[in-house]
């Protein structure tokens, strides 16, 4: 094994009652890629953002390079060559690439001998690592992929040998996630040491060299990536065996339950994001829609939904139309038997400033069951929410709690719980596992397909392939806002990522 | 050329009375720039006024006035800082707070220290800023249409009349050209981007607030020492929020808060100039119309005509680091 870029030994940190890192040891090899796994709140984040010197360690010791560091802010790790990618962009949006680059790390007080050392640094890095980006543009201009990039030139420019990226690919689509992997690939060419954190076991066993599992603040197990499987991976991270494709039976269609007829929505631009399309879903039935990020498939969902104006078309829902001019609300539709799981829980699921309990009866708030006289029923409203916490197993397990404090995975299942124990003849879910662990993922499809198999019809839209291919009954491919083919659930992924790419269904059928 | 005259006097009292909204304005735009919300510019302004005054009559120094009137500010400002910063209080309470406090503190201790019903004695030559005549103004004063643009409107003004348009293009460099203004403004756009680049945003945070000290403390010096010869309550009388709707105005940038404070000046000298004289077509106009314009306006603007003011987007949350 190569000399150790990093070694971490016995790191304990707590934030109050939580352990979010107990006596974690890892050795992380120069000029390799290592990969940290876990579910979230697992305390993978935690660790990285002690070693970059954020948050300090209640106790342990780091060694970097060999030689025992103290990393008490963020300027100390930055001196000893450790560059951080944040989840959440840690850019300026109005300012530009240069401006970005340069903050912190300023020549001098004057601001232009700092511009134009940048100014040619980055020409040499953009030629050494193929990293280009326009000096001058402004960050909120640029599509996300290339803000990620700035951040690793952040790191870059002010000297990074080891790099941290922690969960890369969260925001990208995959076409970017792949360059992101070939950018990682070269820096590890030209001996940097990068740190992927991720809770997605394929991006691990793509690209990385090592791989180190944490679970519930533990750090579990260290393995070679090629000696592993996902398999034994999940099973680390969760604790136990982890169904990765839950087990279906055949389904047995029903009638229509909601026919989309020449549906076309347009964006706040104007521009044609749904462009004529028709489908039918059935009782019975999973009907998968995939596609690449951005190809219409939120505009649908947002109009189906209620949320968002069609141009033209109809939905009929239990063979009644749908208003579509603006007029039917969500709030409507839902007493028709239409429940929707938002692709965004954030900003449309959830209020996270509210209480889970709160939270679990959003939308349903004004129906008798939660009220007395005009008051809501509190006493109802908490039973409620703690049956639907045993039922799904939401974690931590308080219905009082500020529904922000609760990991992805488990907000997830709380609007999942809520608009399903709503008994929903249709269910339209967006995104249905989108930061969300192994474990719960496993949870939720379970779900989803006994609500299949209650005979109720339900339209999943997801990005994740494996998501799509492993729930759905029947399979439509969305590219450039039109249906561009079905197929059914044992269509290859090859088959699947020609038609989103947009190659003509008839070259992607030979 | 009666005309003529009007309007060099309406002009030359726009510029007397535009300095301290724009000392102010600029001053809440160090702040609001750091993502400190400053309501309390008013306060600060008022302190400054009296402190300036108060010392000035004792000390006999125009100097030893102006001296104080930034120590006793930025004291203010610092302890909105506290507030809001150390202790990530709610900023506009703190700065309503600091206005409260100062109106009351001014006028019990000047009644304390003076007893002249919250006044401070009238300042004498001296203990006041004068004008500088510039050279050759009064022999220029009769070339017509330059000789009173330059007698009137150049020359003949107080050292901080000309301290306060200085400063516009000066803060425009420390902004956009200086290590300090990029991080004052990437402070007030994205904290968490400074932090991570290891700079301390509490630091920086402070050191945008004790520049906005040091001009409120002028633009109070300004009121007290300038514009009249001594303290009188209550003397700000809204000008802090003028600056503050100035700002909006200007969308945080100097220049345009120069425009925009002229304009307020403008409407403001307007007002006095009209007061009683009865306009074309709309007749005698109410004094109090007049004095309400610059908030209609700006709420007009606003609306409509300027397009969108973005303010800088960390403005008014104190910075937690996130879990």
């Amino acid at each position: 094994m190569a000399q150790a870029a990093i070694e971490l030994t016995g790191i304990n940190k707590s934030f109050g009652a939580v352990r979010a890192n107990r006596d974690i040891n890892l050795e992380i090899a120069r000029g390799t890629i290592h990969g940290i796994v876990g579910e979230n709140g697992a305390g993978k984040s935690t660790l990285m953002s002690i070693l970059y010197g954020f948050y300090q360690a209640d106790s342990g010791e780091i060694r970097v390079g060999g030689k025992p560091a103290s990393i008490k802010t963020p300027n100390d790790a930055i001196a000893l060559g450790i560059g951080m990618v944040h989840q959440h962009f840690m850019l300026v949006d109005n300012f530009s690439v240069l401006e970005n680059i340069i903050l912190g790390a300023e020549t001098d007080a004057l601001l232009k001998s700092s511009i134009a050392k940048a100014r040619s640094e980055l020409d040499r890095l953009e030629r050494e690592y193929g990293l280009e980006v326009d000096p001058d543009a402004i960050i909120e201009e640029l599509p996300v992929g290339l803000q990620q990039r700035v951040e690793i030139l952040k790191a870059l420019y002010r000297g990074a040998e080891i790099l941290i990226l922690d969960e890369p690919t969260g925001v990208l689509t995959p076409a970017e996630a792949d360059h992101l992997f070939r950018i990682l690939r070269q820096l590890k060419e030209q001996g940097k040491t990068v740190v992927l954190i991720t809770h997605k076991l394929r991006e691990i066993m793509a690209i990385t060299d090592t791989v180190s599992v944490m679970r519930q603040g533990t750090m579990v197990a260290t393995r070679e990536t090629r000696k592993t499987t996902v398999e034994e991976l999940a099973e680390l991270m969760v604790g136990r065996r982890v169904l990765l494709r839950v087990e279906k039976g055949d389904a047995e269609a029903g009638a229509v339950k909601l026919a989309v007829k020449n549906l076309t929505v347009r964006d706040s631009r104007g521009v044609t994001m749904v462009d004529d399309v028709s489908f039918d879903l059935r009782a019975g039935e999973i009907v998968g829609i995939a596609g690449v990020a951005g190809n219409g498939q939120s505009e649908l969902l947002e109009a189906i939904s209620g949320i968002r104006h069609a141009v033209s078309g109809s939905v009929m829902l239990e063979g009644k139309p749908i208003d579509l001019t603006g007029k039917a609300d969500p709030g409507e539709l839902r007493d028709r038997g239409l429940a929707h799981v938002p692709e965004d829980r954030h900003h449309v699921g959830l209020v996270l400033a509210f209480e889970e309990n709160e939270n679990s009866i959003l939308g349903y708030h004004d129906d008798p069951r939660y009220l007395r006289g005009p008051f809501l029923n509190i006493d109802a409203i908490m039973a409620d929410a703690k049956d639907k916490i045993e039922k799904y197993d939401i974690r931590p397990g308080n219905p009082r709690l500020k529904t922000a404090n609760f990991s992805g995975g488990n907000q997830q299942k709380i609007v999942l719980a809520r608009e399903i124990e709503q008994d929903p003849g249709v269910l339209i879910v967006g995104q249905p596992t989108r930061g969300v662990d192994v474990g719960a993922i496993e949870f939720i499809h379970k779900r989803l397909i006994a609500m299949r198999d209650q005979g109720k019809a339900v339209l999943v839209v997801s990005v994740e392939l494996d998501e799509i291919r492993s729930l759905s009954d029947r399979i439509l491919v969305m590219f450039a806002g039109r249906i561009v083919g079905e197929r059914g659930p044992e269509a290859t992924e090859g088959e699947l990522g020609l038609l989103m790419a947009g190659v003509e269904h008839q070259e992607a059928a030979q | 050329m009666d005309i003529f005259n009007a309007i060099i006097q309406v002009l030359d009292s726009t510029i007397r009375l535009s300095v301290p909204l724009l000392l102010a304005c600029l001053a809440g735009l160090y702040s609001e720039r750091a993502g400190i919300f400053d309501i309390g510019l008013e306060g600060k302004m008022l302190v400054g006024a009296f402190a300036g005054a108060a010392a000035a009559s004792v000390f006999h120094s125009a100097l030893i006035g102006l001296g104080m009137a930034v120590l006793i500010s930025v004291a203010f400002a610092l302890v909105h800082g506290f507030a809001s910063i150390t202790h990530r209080g709610n900023q506009i309470v703190s700065g309503v707070a600091i206005n409260f406090v100062a109106a009351g503190s001014t006028i019990i201790l000047g009644q304390a220290w003076f007893q002249q019903g919250g006044r401070t004695p009238a300042l004498q030559p001296g203990e006041r800023f004068e004008a500088i005549i510039w050279p050759g103004a009064d022999a220029a004063r009769d070339v017509p249409i330059i000789g009173p643009i330059y007698a009137e409107l150049i020359s003949g003004h107080s050292i901080l009349v000309y301290f306060a348009f200085a400063m516009v293009p000066f803060t425009w460099w420390v902004l956009f050209r200086t290590r300090f203004g990029l991080r004052l403004r990437a402070v007030g756009e994205n904290p968490a981007a400074v932090d991570t680049a290891g700079i301390s945003v509490a630091w920086l945070r402070y050191r945008a607030l004790i520049c906005t000290g040091i001009l409120t403390g002028f633009a109070g010096a300004y009121l007290s020492m300038v514009q009249n010869g001594g303290f009188v309550k209550d003397m700000t009388a809204g000008k802090g929020y003028i600056a503050l709707a100035a700002l909006i105005f200007a969308k945080w940038k100097p220049v345009n808060a120069m425009f925009a404070c002229l304009l307020f000046g403008f409407l403001d000298a307007a007002s006095i100039r009209l007061q009683g004289t009865p306009l074309p077509i709309v007749g005698k106009v109410s004094v109090q119309f007049m004095q309400a314009l610059p908030y209609v306006l700006t709420v007009i603007l606003l609306a409509g005509f300027i397009g969108k003011a973005i303010p800088p987007r960390a403005g008014g949350v104190p910075y937690v680091k996130e879990r």
